[in-house]
């Protein structure tokens, strides 16, 4: 450690340009270490179970879809698995295997989103550049698929609401086969990249412990070689049909965080393939009351971030009594702040802030639950 | 046309925050500077500092706790200075507008509210061509503008 006596405030945010959403982080440094910070998370507060309350179920489906931009399949996902859960009726077995494709297409997305996202922040913007072109093969096929690039409402309560045509399943064949090709490069390329390996290696780290007693989920975890999934562990939608390996990495920095979304990439591309060669037939939509059944149900889905979880409580109305969402990045915030303060021979200097941010992958849309009024 | 009209139309610097966003319009908005869409080509350079800035590009529904801080922010800005409110969430507070009695408890109906808007690009999310369109349409706005005081200056 330095020989600075004093410690300094460092706020960064809620406008920041390392940043892309608001948020505060208050650091406190010595020298150049970080060895406190202290993390505000509710400037996204919008509200959003409150809002759930006044609404009908069928209204909710587009309120919950807007959570998160990014992950806003997995979010309807696991509200309708919660519906279908109450009434006891699953969605068809064609629907289930299409909503994994699609959720499969959301998380290639999504973490070439982050790839680009994490390659800006450790400055290398050509890398970010090449990834969002690539990106681009996804989302035309989700707005080929789904309907639209980000928010399709894809999902309904019963089932999805498009169709796959065989036209549809060989343009994504094909753009599978594309992205797999970009993906191997991607792979080849970081890990000889001396530009990467210096900014990640080492940056961030997490031990495998720390990972289970500050019960962080999704890359992050699997990154420090903790195998969480709930595609593995908790089977829904039609995950227990397509084979999948859970990718985990023993290297607990970012570096093993970008190997393992790059391979989780991989196996999505896979679990596509194997859902469009085993598609079966039957209808894609059941119809369901409008008004849900008393009770509780909590559903799991594993978003790109990590264990998604909503709770949802009927009163047997057509409106929920209570409704709650717990989202990925919300569980990795204590793992955040444990990663940003130095201890013994751990050090975090201030220039690795926004790349250890970035590491977990944050989405703090999704998290915030309460502010603090002053 | 003077010269700084012509630089602040020919090359705009923008500046993004995010106002509680689901990040829909934001990674929409990211999208446009990447290799397909590409908005350099219109001279717009993404700016991180308010000071830097002349259009200030609003995405996500105002919440109380970020109110104070984009009032601060358009505040810092150097006049003349434009405001886009993208996404329907910016733009009247989308589906956070109607929750029981009026707009949900933490969040504001519109930017405008709060702040001069010039532009208002709707969409959930737009797409990247709607956001380019968008401020291509307020450059062109800011040209006619310039033009009447032109003329004007003549008389």
């Amino acid at each position: 450690m330095s020989s600075y006596e004093r410690l300094f405030d460092i706020p960064i945010g809620p406008q920041h340009p390392a940043l892309k959403e608001p948020v505060l982080l208050n650091l406190k440094v010595d020298g150049e270490h970080v060895v406190e910070v202290a993390v505000d998370i509710s400037y996204n507060h919008r509200g959003m179970e409150k809002a759930a309350e006044y609404r009908t179920y069928v209204q909710n489906l587009y309120l919950i879809e807007r959570v998160c931009g990014i992950c806003n399949i997995a979010h309807t996902l696991s509200f309708s698995t919660a519906l279908e859960g109450l009434h006891g009726k699953p969605a068809p077995e064609r629907a289930r295997v299409l909503r994994v494709i699609a959720e499969e297409l959301e998380r290639i997305q999504s973490h070439l989103l982050w790839l680009g996202v994490a390659a800006h922040d450790i400055g290398f913007d050509t890398l970010f550049m090449y990834v969002w072109l690539d990106r681009e093969i996804s989302l035309d096929l989700m707005e080929e698929f789904a309907g639209n690039r980000i928010t399709s409402s894809y999902i309904s309560i019963g089932g999805v609401k498009r169709d796959m045509t065989p036209e549809i399943a060989d343009k994504m064949r094909k753009g599978m086969d594309k992205l797999e090709g970009r993906m191997a490069y991607y792979r080849r390329a970081i890990s000889e990249e001396r530009t990467v390996l210096k900014r990640t290696q080492g940056v961030g780290l997490l031990s495998a412990s720390d990972v289970v007693s500050l019960s962080a989920v999704g890359p992050l975890a699997r990154a420090s070689g903790v195998d969480v999934d709930v595609r593995a562990d908790d089977p829904y939608a039609a995950h227990e049909l397509v084979p999948m390996k859970v990718v985990t990495s023993g290297g607990c920095d970012t570096f093993s965080r970008i190997m393992v979304r790059i391979d989780e990439v991989v196996e999505s591309i896979d679990a596509i393939r194997f859902c469009l060669d085993h598609l079966p037939s039957g209808p894609i939509l059941q119809r369901l009351p409008r008004r849900v059944p008393a009770g509780d149900f909590l559903s799991r889905v594993e978003a790109p971030r990590g264990e998604l979880a909503h709770f949802v409580r009927s009163d047997g109305s057509d409106k929920p009594y209570r409704y709650k969402i717990k989202t990925p990045t919300f569980s990795n915030i204590p793992s955040l702040v444990k990663m940003l303060k130095s201890s013994g021979r751990y050090v975090v200097n201030i220039a690795d802030v926004p790349v250890i941010l970035a590491s977990i992958d944050p989405c703090f849309s999704c998290t915030a639950r309460l502010e603090r009024i002053r | 046309m003077g010269l700084r009209d012509w630089a602040l139309r020919k090359s705009p610097w923008i500046l993004h925050f995010n106002t509680g966003s689901c990040n829909g319009c934001d990674i929409e908005l990211v999208a446009t500077l990447t290799p397909r869409y590409d908005i350099e080509r219109f001279g717009m350079y993404m700016r991180g500092s308010p000071r830097h800035a002349d259009i200030l590009l609003v995405t996500g529904p105002v919440t109380r706790q970020v109110k104070d801080r984009v009032v601060r922010i358009y505040n810092q800005m150097p006049a003349p200075k434009s405001v886009v409110a993208i996404g329907s969430c910016c733009m009247s507070g989308g589906v956070f507008s109607n929750c029981g009695k009026g707009p949900c408890y933490n969040v504001y109906a519109g930017l405008d509210q709060l702040i001069p808007v010039h532009a208002y690009i709707p969409g959930c999310p737009p797409k990247p061509e709607a956001i380019i369109d968008g401020v291509a349409k307020l450059l062109e706005g800011r040209k006619a503008k310039e033009v009447t005081t032109d003329a004007a200056r003549t008389k």
